[in-house]
Protein backbone atom coordinates (compact mmCIF):
# COMPACT_ATOMS: atom_id res chain seq x y z
CA UNK A 1 0.00 0.00 0.00
CA UNK A 2 2.65 2.50 1.01
CA UNK A 3 4.87 1.42 -1.62
CA UNK A 4 2.09 2.20 -4.12
CA UNK A 5 1.47 5.57 -2.65
CA UNK A 6 5.09 6.45 -2.50
CA UNK A 7 5.12 5.21 -6.27
CA UNK A 8 2.52 7.36 -7.30
CA UNK A 9 4.10 10.47 -5.72
CA UNK A 10 7.47 9.83 -7.41
CA UNK A 11 5.44 9.63 -10.59
CA UNK A 12 3.45 13.28 -10.82
CA UNK A 13 7.04 14.52 -9.80
CA UNK A 14 9.12 13.15 -12.39
CA UNK A 15 6.24 14.16 -14.70
CA UNK A 16 6.12 17.25 -13.70
CA UNK A 17 9.89 18.08 -13.53
CA UNK A 18 10.00 16.74 -17.13
CA UNK A 19 6.97 19.00 -18.59
CA UNK A 20 8.57 21.95 -16.80
CA UNK A 21 11.69 21.33 -18.39
CA UNK A 22 10.66 21.04 -21.90
CA UNK A 23 7.95 23.68 -21.50
CA UNK A 24 11.14 26.36 -21.14
CA UNK A 25 13.34 24.51 -23.29
CA UNK A 26 11.65 23.84 -26.37
CA UNK A 27 7.34 25.68 -25.78
CA UNK A 28 8.63 29.14 -24.41
CA UNK A 29 11.66 29.63 -28.12
CA UNK A 30 8.63 28.49 -29.91
CA UNK A 31 6.30 31.17 -28.16
CA UNK A 32 8.83 33.65 -28.52
CA UNK A 33 9.15 33.31 -32.22
CA UNK A 34 5.01 33.26 -33.26
CA UNK A 35 5.20 36.62 -30.35
CA UNK A 36 7.49 38.63 -31.67
CA UNK A 37 7.00 37.64 -35.55
CA UNK A 38 3.55 39.06 -34.72
CA UNK A 39 4.63 42.07 -32.67
CA UNK A 40 3.77 45.16 -35.23
CA UNK A 41 1.22 42.95 -36.59
CA UNK A 42 -0.31 40.97 -39.38
CA UNK A 43 0.42 43.33 -42.22
CA UNK A 44 4.16 43.91 -41.04
CA UNK A 45 4.28 40.21 -40.84
CA UNK A 46 2.93 39.35 -44.17
CA UNK A 47 5.68 42.24 -45.87
CA UNK A 48 8.63 40.92 -43.78
CA UNK A 49 7.87 37.32 -45.22
CA UNK A 50 6.66 37.87 -48.77
CA UNK A 51 9.85 40.43 -49.00
CA UNK A 52 12.03 40.02 -52.35
CA UNK A 53 14.69 38.69 -50.51
CA UNK A 54 13.00 36.64 -48.27
CA UNK A 55 11.58 34.69 -51.52
CA UNK A 56 14.42 34.48 -53.04
CA UNK A 57 16.15 32.54 -49.72
CA UNK A 58 13.58 30.67 -49.48
CA UNK A 59 14.05 29.41 -53.28
CA UNK A 60 17.73 28.82 -52.41
CA UNK A 61 16.76 26.72 -49.29
CA UNK A 62 14.09 24.65 -51.31
CA UNK A 63 16.71 24.06 -54.00
CA UNK A 64 19.05 23.00 -51.88
CA UNK A 65 17.38 20.65 -49.87
CA UNK A 66 15.61 19.14 -53.23
CA UNK A 67 19.83 18.32 -54.19
CA UNK A 68 20.32 17.23 -50.83
CA UNK A 69 17.55 14.82 -50.51
CA UNK A 70 17.70 13.79 -53.89
CA UNK A 71 21.62 13.02 -53.79
CA UNK A 72 21.43 11.51 -50.89
CA UNK A 73 18.84 9.31 -51.45
CA UNK A 74 20.02 7.96 -54.35
CA UNK A 75 23.30 7.54 -52.19
CA UNK A 76 21.40 6.00 -49.35
CA UNK A 77 19.37 3.22 -51.23
CA UNK A 78 22.51 2.03 -52.88
CA UNK A 79 24.45 2.13 -50.29
CA UNK A 80 22.36 0.33 -47.67
CA UNK A 81 21.55 -2.36 -50.51
CA UNK A 82 25.71 -2.87 -50.57
CA UNK A 83 26.21 -3.05 -47.38
CA UNK A 84 23.43 -5.39 -46.38
CA UNK A 85 22.86 -7.64 -49.32
CA UNK A 86 26.54 -8.52 -50.14
CA UNK A 87 29.69 -9.80 -48.32
CA UNK A 88 32.84 -7.94 -48.89
CA UNK A 89 36.33 -6.40 -47.24
CA UNK A 90 36.17 -2.71 -45.89
CA UNK A 91 32.79 -3.03 -45.33
CA UNK A 92 33.40 -1.84 -41.51
CA UNK A 93 35.31 1.39 -43.10
CA UNK A 94 32.55 2.03 -45.36
CA UNK A 95 30.15 2.48 -42.69
CA UNK A 96 32.53 4.62 -40.77
CA UNK A 97 32.86 7.29 -43.39
CA UNK A 98 29.47 7.25 -44.75
CA UNK A 99 28.84 8.49 -40.83
CA UNK A 100 31.52 10.67 -40.72
CA UNK A 101 29.64 13.98 -41.84
CA UNK A 102 27.42 13.77 -39.34
CA UNK A 103 29.96 14.13 -36.14
CA UNK A 104 32.22 16.59 -37.51
CA UNK A 105 31.14 20.05 -36.67
CA UNK A 106 29.43 21.53 -39.33
CA UNK A 107 32.07 24.65 -39.42
CA UNK A 108 34.82 21.74 -40.11
CA UNK A 109 32.71 20.82 -42.90
CA UNK A 110 32.43 24.04 -44.70
CA UNK A 111 36.21 24.18 -44.10
CA UNK A 112 36.85 21.10 -46.02
CA UNK A 113 35.23 22.56 -48.68
CA UNK A 114 37.09 25.68 -49.02
CA UNK A 115 40.07 23.84 -48.85
CA UNK A 116 38.81 21.84 -51.34
CA UNK A 117 37.22 24.36 -54.00
CA UNK A 118 39.03 27.95 -52.82
CA UNK A 119 41.80 29.32 -54.24
CA UNK A 120 44.23 27.46 -53.01
CA UNK A 121 43.43 24.08 -53.48
CA UNK A 122 44.82 22.42 -56.27
CA UNK A 123 41.43 21.62 -58.32
CA UNK A 124 41.28 25.91 -58.27
CA UNK A 125 42.92 26.46 -61.92
CA UNK A 126 40.81 23.22 -63.47
CA UNK A 127 37.72 24.74 -61.75
CA UNK A 128 38.32 28.51 -63.48
CA UNK A 129 39.65 27.15 -66.89
CA UNK A 130 35.52 26.18 -66.77
CA UNK A 131 34.27 28.96 -64.85
CA UNK A 132 32.29 26.87 -62.72
CA UNK A 133 32.40 28.89 -59.13
CA UNK A 134 31.61 26.73 -55.73
CA UNK A 135 33.23 28.37 -52.84
CA UNK A 136 30.47 31.76 -52.67
CA UNK A 137 27.97 30.19 -54.70
CA UNK A 138 25.06 28.34 -55.14
CA UNK A 139 26.95 24.89 -55.94
CA UNK A 140 29.02 25.48 -52.50
CA UNK A 141 26.05 25.58 -50.80
CA UNK A 142 24.30 22.56 -52.13
CA UNK A 143 27.64 20.54 -51.54
CA UNK A 144 27.64 21.76 -47.61
CA UNK A 145 23.71 20.49 -47.93
CA UNK A 146 24.25 17.27 -49.48
CA UNK A 147 27.33 16.81 -46.71
CA UNK A 148 25.84 17.63 -43.98
CA UNK A 149 22.99 15.21 -44.80
CA UNK A 150 25.35 12.76 -45.69
CA UNK A 151 23.78 9.52 -44.10
CA UNK A 152 20.32 10.15 -43.18
CA UNK A 153 18.77 7.60 -45.34
CA UNK A 154 21.45 4.94 -45.68
CA UNK A 155 21.16 4.81 -41.91
CA UNK A 156 17.59 4.03 -41.32
CA UNK A 157 17.59 1.52 -44.30
CA UNK A 158 20.53 -0.07 -43.23
CA UNK A 159 18.99 -1.48 -39.77
CA UNK A 160 15.81 -2.94 -41.48
CA UNK A 161 17.52 -4.52 -44.44
CA UNK A 162 19.81 -6.29 -42.11
CA UNK A 163 17.37 -7.70 -39.81
CA UNK A 164 15.32 -8.74 -42.68
CA UNK A 165 18.19 -10.96 -44.25
CA UNK A 166 18.95 -11.92 -47.74
CA UNK A 167 16.83 -15.24 -48.24
CA UNK A 168 13.97 -13.32 -50.27
CA UNK A 169 16.21 -11.40 -52.75
CA UNK A 170 17.97 -15.08 -52.79
CA UNK A 171 14.84 -16.92 -53.34
CA UNK A 172 13.98 -14.39 -55.87
CA UNK A 173 17.29 -14.15 -57.48
CA UNK A 174 17.33 -18.19 -58.10
CA UNK A 175 14.20 -18.25 -59.65
CA UNK A 176 15.66 -15.62 -62.19
CA UNK A 177 14.35 -12.31 -61.30
CA UNK A 178 16.62 -8.87 -62.09
CA UNK A 179 18.37 -6.94 -60.01
CA UNK A 180 15.81 -4.28 -60.15
CA UNK A 181 12.70 -6.35 -59.83
CA UNK A 182 14.30 -8.10 -56.77
CA UNK A 183 14.16 -4.25 -55.26
CA UNK A 184 11.33 -2.88 -56.32
CA UNK A 185 9.30 -6.08 -55.50
CA UNK A 186 11.06 -7.76 -52.70
CA UNK A 187 13.27 -5.42 -51.04
CA UNK A 188 10.91 -1.96 -51.12
CA UNK A 189 8.19 -3.24 -49.65
CA UNK A 190 9.81 -4.15 -46.47
CA UNK A 191 11.92 -0.80 -46.19
CA UNK A 192 9.26 1.74 -47.70
CA UNK A 193 8.54 3.00 -44.23
CA UNK A 194 11.90 3.99 -43.20
CA UNK A 195 12.77 4.91 -46.56
CA UNK A 196 10.03 8.38 -46.56
CA UNK A 197 11.36 8.56 -43.06
CA UNK A 198 14.99 9.14 -43.74
CA UNK A 199 13.66 10.99 -46.77
CA UNK A 200 11.79 13.34 -44.20
CA UNK A 201 14.43 13.10 -41.87
CA UNK A 202 17.05 14.58 -44.21
CA UNK A 203 14.93 17.05 -45.42
CA UNK A 204 14.73 18.71 -42.31
CA UNK A 205 18.02 19.17 -41.40
CA UNK A 206 18.80 20.06 -45.34
CA UNK A 207 16.44 23.04 -44.49
CA UNK A 208 18.01 24.26 -41.32
CA UNK A 209 21.36 23.49 -41.78
CA UNK A 210 23.74 26.80 -40.93
CA UNK A 211 27.23 26.41 -40.37
CA UNK A 212 28.48 24.52 -43.07
CA UNK A 213 26.21 26.64 -45.72
CA UNK A 214 27.58 30.05 -43.51
CA UNK A 215 31.30 29.03 -44.29
CA UNK A 216 30.45 28.66 -48.46
CA UNK A 217 27.70 31.54 -49.07
CA UNK A 218 29.16 34.86 -49.64
CA UNK A 219 26.18 36.12 -47.66
CA UNK A 220 25.23 37.94 -50.82
CA UNK A 221 21.62 38.69 -50.52
CA UNK A 222 19.33 37.19 -53.15
CA UNK A 223 22.40 35.51 -54.42
CA UNK A 224 23.70 32.87 -52.01
CA UNK A 225 21.74 33.46 -49.07
CA UNK A 226 19.06 30.82 -47.66
CA UNK A 227 16.49 31.25 -44.92
CA UNK A 228 18.68 30.54 -42.21
CA UNK A 229 20.91 32.59 -43.19
CA UNK A 230 19.10 35.52 -43.77
CA UNK A 231 17.72 35.21 -40.22
CA UNK A 232 20.88 35.85 -39.28
CA UNK A 233 21.52 38.78 -41.72
CA UNK A 234 18.07 40.03 -40.41
CA UNK A 235 18.77 40.08 -36.85
CA UNK A 236 22.60 41.25 -37.00
CA UNK A 237 20.83 44.24 -38.55
CA UNK A 238 18.99 44.19 -35.54
CA UNK A 239 15.94 43.94 -37.44
CA UNK A 240 14.11 41.82 -35.06
CA UNK A 241 10.95 41.68 -36.18
CA UNK A 242 11.37 40.54 -39.79
CA UNK A 243 14.32 38.10 -38.35
CA UNK A 244 11.00 35.99 -36.33
CA UNK A 245 8.91 36.27 -39.35
CA UNK A 246 11.09 34.32 -41.37
CA UNK A 247 12.18 32.22 -38.57
CA UNK A 248 8.64 31.67 -38.20
CA UNK A 249 8.39 30.72 -41.69
CA UNK A 250 11.21 27.23 -40.59
CA UNK A 251 9.39 26.83 -37.35
CA UNK A 252 6.03 26.05 -39.58
CA UNK A 253 8.32 23.97 -42.09
CA UNK A 254 9.77 21.96 -39.16
CA UNK A 255 6.70 21.36 -37.26
CA UNK A 256 4.92 20.22 -40.28
CA UNK A 257 8.28 17.66 -41.15
CA UNK A 258 7.84 16.60 -37.88
CA UNK A 259 4.38 15.83 -37.94
CA UNK A 260 4.86 13.72 -41.51
CA UNK A 261 7.72 11.99 -39.75
CA UNK A 262 5.56 10.80 -36.54
CA UNK A 263 2.62 9.57 -39.11
CA UNK A 264 5.12 7.51 -41.08
CA UNK A 265 6.63 6.26 -37.86
CA UNK A 266 3.26 5.47 -36.67
CA UNK A 267 1.92 3.57 -40.33
CA UNK A 268 5.77 1.50 -40.16
CA UNK A 269 5.10 0.12 -36.58
CA UNK A 270 1.36 -0.72 -37.12
CA UNK A 271 2.29 -2.38 -40.75
CA UNK A 272 5.22 -4.21 -38.80
CA UNK A 273 2.66 -5.33 -36.12
CA UNK B 1 28.32 -8.73 -66.21
CA UNK B 2 25.95 -9.69 -63.72
CA UNK B 3 25.40 -13.51 -64.45
CA UNK B 4 28.85 -14.06 -65.07
CA UNK B 5 29.31 -13.03 -61.34
CA UNK B 6 26.64 -14.84 -60.15
CA UNK B 7 28.60 -18.23 -61.81
CA UNK B 8 32.23 -17.05 -60.30
CA UNK B 9 30.86 -16.41 -56.95
CA UNK B 10 28.57 -18.71 -55.75
CA UNK B 11 28.09 -16.59 -52.80
CA UNK B 12 26.96 -13.57 -54.24
CA UNK B 13 23.77 -14.83 -55.85
CA UNK B 14 21.90 -11.53 -55.75
CA UNK B 15 22.69 -9.64 -58.47
CA UNK B 16 23.30 -5.50 -58.92
CA UNK B 17 26.61 -5.48 -56.51
CA UNK B 18 29.18 -4.52 -58.84
CA UNK B 19 26.64 -1.59 -59.66
CA UNK B 20 25.56 -0.67 -56.49
CA UNK B 21 28.76 -0.68 -54.97
CA UNK B 22 30.34 1.28 -57.57
CA UNK B 23 27.65 4.13 -57.38
CA UNK B 24 28.42 4.32 -53.33
CA UNK B 25 31.91 4.78 -53.87
CA UNK B 26 31.51 7.18 -56.03
CA UNK B 27 29.11 9.86 -54.44
CA UNK B 28 31.18 9.02 -51.55
CA UNK B 29 34.24 9.85 -53.11
CA UNK B 30 32.55 13.25 -54.34
CA UNK B 31 30.85 14.09 -51.08
CA UNK B 32 33.35 13.01 -48.44
CA UNK B 33 36.38 11.29 -49.62
CA UNK B 34 38.07 13.91 -51.97
CA UNK B 35 37.55 16.68 -49.45
CA UNK B 36 38.67 14.84 -46.65
CA UNK B 37 42.07 14.21 -49.08
CA UNK B 38 42.13 17.48 -49.62
CA UNK B 39 42.33 18.51 -46.01
CA UNK B 40 44.86 16.08 -45.22
CA UNK B 41 47.20 16.80 -47.82
CA UNK B 42 46.47 20.42 -46.60
CA UNK B 43 47.77 19.59 -43.34
CA UNK B 44 50.88 17.65 -44.96
CA UNK B 45 51.89 20.82 -46.59
CA UNK B 46 52.18 22.44 -42.74
CA UNK B 47 54.82 22.31 -40.15
CA UNK B 48 53.90 20.60 -36.82
CA UNK B 49 55.50 23.09 -34.61
CA UNK B 50 53.46 26.10 -36.69
CA UNK B 51 50.24 24.32 -36.05
CA UNK B 52 51.48 23.62 -32.30
CA UNK B 53 51.60 27.18 -32.64
CA UNK B 54 48.54 27.84 -33.40
CA UNK B 55 46.34 25.98 -31.29
CA UNK B 56 48.10 27.42 -27.89
CA UNK B 57 47.08 30.76 -28.60
CA UNK B 58 45.76 32.15 -25.27
CA UNK B 59 42.84 32.79 -27.35
CA UNK B 60 42.30 29.62 -28.75
CA UNK B 61 42.95 28.03 -26.26
CA UNK B 62 40.72 30.12 -24.03
CA UNK B 63 37.65 29.17 -27.07
CA UNK B 64 38.79 25.09 -26.41
CA UNK B 65 38.02 25.73 -22.45
CA UNK B 66 34.91 27.51 -23.39
CA UNK B 67 33.34 25.36 -25.90
CA UNK B 68 34.77 21.62 -23.53
CA UNK B 69 33.38 23.36 -20.63
CA UNK B 70 29.96 24.46 -21.55
CA UNK B 71 29.33 21.17 -23.77
CA UNK B 72 30.29 18.93 -21.08
CA UNK B 73 27.84 20.59 -18.40
CA UNK B 74 25.20 20.95 -20.90
CA UNK B 75 25.28 17.20 -21.41
CA UNK B 76 25.60 16.58 -17.73
CA UNK B 77 22.04 18.35 -17.34
CA UNK B 78 20.56 16.77 -20.67
CA UNK B 79 21.82 13.19 -19.64
CA UNK B 80 20.03 13.60 -16.08
CA UNK B 81 17.31 15.30 -17.86
CA UNK B 82 17.59 12.45 -20.06
CA UNK B 83 17.29 9.66 -18.07
CA UNK B 84 14.43 11.21 -16.35
CA UNK B 85 12.27 12.18 -19.89
CA UNK B 86 13.07 7.84 -21.17
CA UNK B 87 11.64 6.85 -17.72
CA UNK B 88 8.55 9.07 -17.46
CA UNK B 89 7.68 8.46 -21.71
CA UNK B 90 8.50 4.56 -21.01
CA UNK B 91 6.75 3.64 -17.67
CA UNK B 92 3.86 6.31 -16.81
CA UNK B 93 0.59 6.80 -18.80
CA UNK B 94 -0.58 11.12 -18.75
CA UNK B 95 -2.59 12.47 -21.14
CA UNK B 96 -0.54 14.46 -24.36
CA UNK B 97 2.26 11.68 -23.41
CA UNK B 98 2.32 10.93 -27.41
CA UNK B 99 3.01 14.92 -28.06
CA UNK B 100 5.49 15.07 -25.73
CA UNK B 101 7.68 12.22 -27.16
CA UNK B 102 7.28 14.05 -30.58
CA UNK B 103 8.35 16.99 -29.15
CA UNK B 104 11.85 15.36 -27.79
CA UNK B 105 12.66 15.82 -31.86
CA UNK B 106 12.18 19.22 -31.89
CA UNK B 107 15.79 20.44 -32.00
CA UNK B 108 16.50 18.06 -34.34
CA UNK B 109 14.11 19.47 -36.85
CA UNK B 110 14.36 22.95 -35.53
CA UNK B 111 16.80 25.20 -37.83
CA UNK B 112 19.64 26.27 -35.41
CA UNK B 113 19.76 29.30 -35.66
CA UNK B 114 16.08 29.82 -35.45
CA UNK B 115 16.65 27.94 -31.91
CA UNK B 116 19.74 30.37 -31.56
CA UNK B 117 18.04 33.35 -31.92
CA UNK B 118 14.88 32.37 -29.92
CA UNK B 119 17.10 31.46 -27.08
CA UNK B 120 18.42 34.94 -27.10
CA UNK B 121 15.39 36.85 -27.40
CA UNK B 122 14.08 34.71 -24.41
CA UNK B 123 17.62 35.08 -21.91
CA UNK B 124 18.36 38.70 -22.95
CA UNK B 125 17.74 40.91 -20.27
CA UNK B 126 14.49 42.23 -21.60
CA UNK B 127 13.20 38.96 -22.81
CA UNK B 128 10.59 36.64 -20.81
CA UNK B 129 12.59 34.31 -18.97
CA UNK B 130 15.91 36.99 -19.00
CA UNK B 131 14.44 39.48 -16.95
CA UNK B 132 13.07 37.67 -14.29
CA UNK B 133 17.20 36.54 -13.27
CA UNK B 134 17.70 40.17 -14.51
CA UNK B 135 16.14 41.40 -10.98
CA UNK B 136 18.46 39.61 -9.24
CA UNK B 137 21.46 40.88 -11.39
CA UNK B 138 22.22 37.46 -13.24
CA UNK B 139 22.61 37.98 -16.66
CA UNK B 140 21.81 34.48 -18.96
CA UNK B 141 22.77 36.02 -22.66
CA UNK B 142 26.04 36.50 -23.85
CA UNK B 143 27.78 34.58 -21.15
CA UNK B 144 28.57 31.11 -20.97
CA UNK B 145 25.04 30.36 -18.99
CA UNK B 146 23.33 31.41 -22.14
CA UNK B 147 25.76 29.08 -24.22
CA UNK B 148 24.94 26.45 -21.84
CA UNK B 149 21.43 27.07 -22.30
CA UNK B 150 21.68 26.71 -25.90
CA UNK B 151 23.39 23.34 -25.70
CA UNK B 152 20.89 22.08 -23.22
CA UNK B 153 18.18 22.81 -25.95
CA UNK B 154 20.56 21.02 -29.05
CA UNK B 155 21.19 18.08 -26.97
CA UNK B 156 18.11 17.19 -25.30
CA UNK B 157 16.91 14.51 -27.79
CA UNK B 158 20.55 12.21 -27.76
CA UNK B 159 20.43 10.96 -24.29
CA UNK B 160 16.59 10.30 -24.47
CA UNK B 161 16.65 8.74 -27.57
CA UNK B 162 19.60 6.33 -26.30
CA UNK B 163 17.87 5.46 -23.39
CA UNK B 164 14.25 5.03 -24.06
CA UNK B 165 15.12 1.48 -26.62
CA UNK B 166 17.04 -0.21 -23.40
CA UNK B 167 13.85 0.92 -20.67
CA UNK B 168 11.22 -0.80 -23.12
CA UNK B 169 13.30 -4.29 -23.13
CA UNK B 170 14.06 -3.95 -19.50
CA UNK B 171 11.62 -6.50 -17.58
CA UNK B 172 9.74 -4.86 -14.60
CA UNK B 173 9.28 -8.38 -12.83
CA UNK B 174 13.40 -7.98 -11.89
CA UNK B 175 12.14 -4.84 -9.77
CA UNK B 176 8.97 -6.13 -8.97
CA UNK B 177 11.59 -9.41 -7.66
CA UNK B 178 13.83 -7.08 -6.01
CA UNK B 179 10.84 -4.80 -4.25
CA UNK B 180 9.30 -8.36 -3.25
CA UNK B 181 12.42 -9.19 -1.60
CA UNK B 182 12.20 -5.67 0.43
CA UNK B 183 14.33 -3.53 -1.38
CA UNK B 184 13.15 -0.07 -1.70
CA UNK B 185 12.93 1.90 -4.91
CA UNK B 186 15.96 4.06 -4.43
CA UNK B 187 17.91 1.01 -4.03
CA UNK B 188 15.86 -1.08 -7.14
CA UNK B 189 16.91 2.08 -9.08
CA UNK B 190 20.49 1.81 -7.90
CA UNK B 191 20.84 -1.68 -8.07
CA UNK B 192 18.70 -3.21 -10.92
CA UNK B 193 17.66 -0.17 -13.45
CA UNK B 194 21.22 1.95 -13.46
CA UNK B 195 23.09 -0.81 -14.09
CA UNK B 196 21.37 -1.59 -17.30
CA UNK B 197 20.42 1.93 -18.63
CA UNK B 198 24.31 3.29 -17.54
CA UNK B 199 26.13 2.40 -20.96
CA UNK B 200 22.89 3.72 -23.12
CA UNK B 201 23.16 6.57 -21.00
CA UNK B 202 26.56 7.50 -21.62
CA UNK B 203 26.52 6.70 -25.15
CA UNK B 204 24.07 9.57 -25.40
CA UNK B 205 26.16 11.64 -23.45
CA UNK B 206 29.23 11.10 -25.90
CA UNK B 207 27.25 11.80 -29.04
CA UNK B 208 25.60 15.05 -27.03
CA UNK B 209 28.85 16.23 -26.22
CA UNK B 210 30.03 15.66 -29.94
CA UNK B 211 27.36 17.30 -31.21
CA UNK B 212 27.93 20.36 -29.05
CA UNK B 213 31.64 21.25 -29.14
CA UNK B 214 31.09 21.49 -32.97
CA UNK B 215 27.42 23.55 -32.99
CA UNK B 216 27.27 26.45 -34.33
CA UNK B 217 24.24 28.28 -35.53
CA UNK B 218 22.21 28.45 -32.15
CA UNK B 219 25.35 29.62 -30.17
CA UNK B 220 26.71 32.19 -31.87
CA UNK B 221 23.90 34.27 -30.92
CA UNK B 222 23.57 33.61 -27.74
CA UNK B 223 27.11 33.66 -27.00
CA UNK B 224 28.24 37.46 -26.98
CA UNK B 225 31.18 36.24 -28.73
CA UNK B 226 34.02 37.63 -26.83
CA UNK B 227 37.49 37.17 -26.78
CA UNK B 228 38.42 34.41 -23.84
CA UNK B 229 35.34 35.09 -21.97
CA UNK B 230 32.44 33.37 -24.65
CA UNK B 231 34.24 32.46 -28.03
CA UNK B 232 33.74 29.13 -29.00
CA UNK B 233 36.31 27.08 -30.96
CA UNK B 234 34.13 26.94 -33.96
CA UNK B 235 33.81 30.64 -34.23
CA UNK B 236 37.20 31.11 -34.64
CA UNK B 237 37.62 28.96 -37.27
CA UNK B 238 35.19 30.68 -38.44
CA UNK B 239 36.67 34.20 -38.49
CA UNK B 240 39.66 32.57 -39.27
CA UNK B 241 37.87 31.80 -42.69
CA UNK B 242 36.96 35.14 -42.93
CA UNK B 243 40.12 36.42 -42.77
CA UNK B 244 41.55 33.74 -45.47
CA UNK B 245 43.90 32.52 -43.28
CA UNK B 246 42.80 28.62 -43.86
CA UNK B 247 46.39 27.43 -42.07
CA UNK B 248 45.29 28.43 -38.67
CA UNK B 249 41.90 27.13 -39.32
CA UNK B 250 42.53 24.33 -40.57
CA UNK B 251 45.03 23.55 -37.21
CA UNK B 252 42.10 24.61 -34.75
CA UNK B 253 40.18 22.61 -36.90
CA UNK B 254 42.09 19.60 -36.94
CA UNK B 255 42.66 19.75 -32.93
CA UNK B 256 38.74 19.45 -33.33
CA UNK B 257 38.28 16.81 -35.07
CA UNK B 258 41.04 14.57 -33.09
CA UNK B 259 39.01 15.17 -29.73
CA UNK B 260 35.37 14.28 -32.05
CA UNK B 261 37.03 11.01 -33.20
CA UNK B 262 38.35 10.28 -29.81
CA UNK B 263 34.88 10.75 -28.15
CA UNK B 264 33.56 9.07 -31.04
CA UNK B 265 35.93 6.41 -30.55
CA UNK B 266 34.84 6.39 -26.31
CA UNK B 267 30.84 6.34 -27.55
CA UNK B 268 31.27 3.46 -29.96
CA UNK B 269 32.91 1.34 -26.84
CA UNK B 270 29.71 1.87 -24.97
CA UNK B 271 27.30 1.64 -27.92
CA UNK B 272 28.91 -1.96 -28.45
CA UNK B 273 28.12 -2.92 -24.55
CA UNK B 274 24.66 -1.02 -25.15
CA UNK B 275 23.47 -2.90 -28.43
CA UNK B 276 24.55 -6.08 -27.16
CA UNK B 277 22.24 -5.31 -23.56
CA UNK B 278 19.23 -4.92 -26.12
CA UNK B 279 19.69 -7.58 -28.01
CA UNK B 280 20.59 -9.90 -24.90
CA UNK B 281 17.09 -8.99 -23.31
CA UNK B 282 15.09 -10.14 -26.80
Amino acid sequence: MTEKNESKYVKYLLITISVIFLFFFLVLPLFVVVTEAFKKGVDQYLQAVTDEYTVKAALLTIEATFFAVFINTIFGVFAAWSITKFRFKGKKILTTLIDLPVTVSPIIAGLIYVLTFGRQSILYPLLEKYDIKVVFAVPGIVLATIFVTFPFVSRELIPVLESQGTDEEEAAALMGANGRTIFWKVTFPHIKWAFLYGVVLCATRAMGEFGAVSVLSGHLRGKTNTLPLHVEILFNEFQYMPAFAVSSVLVVMAIILLIIRSVIEYKGKKEEE
Amino acid sequence: MKTKKRKTKNDRVIPGFGLSLGITLTILSFVVLIPLATLVIFTAGMSFPEVIKTITKPRVLASFEVSFLTAFIASVINTVMGIILAWVLVRYDFPFKRLMDGMIELPFALPTAVAGISLTALTSNNGLVGSFFAKFGIKLAYTRVGITIALVFIGIPFVVRTVQPVLEKLDPSYEEAAGVMGADRFTIFCRVIFPEIWPAAITGFGLAVGRCIGEYGSVVFIAGNQPFETEIAPLIIMSKLQEYDYASATAIALAMLIFSFLILFLVSFFQARNSAMIQGRR
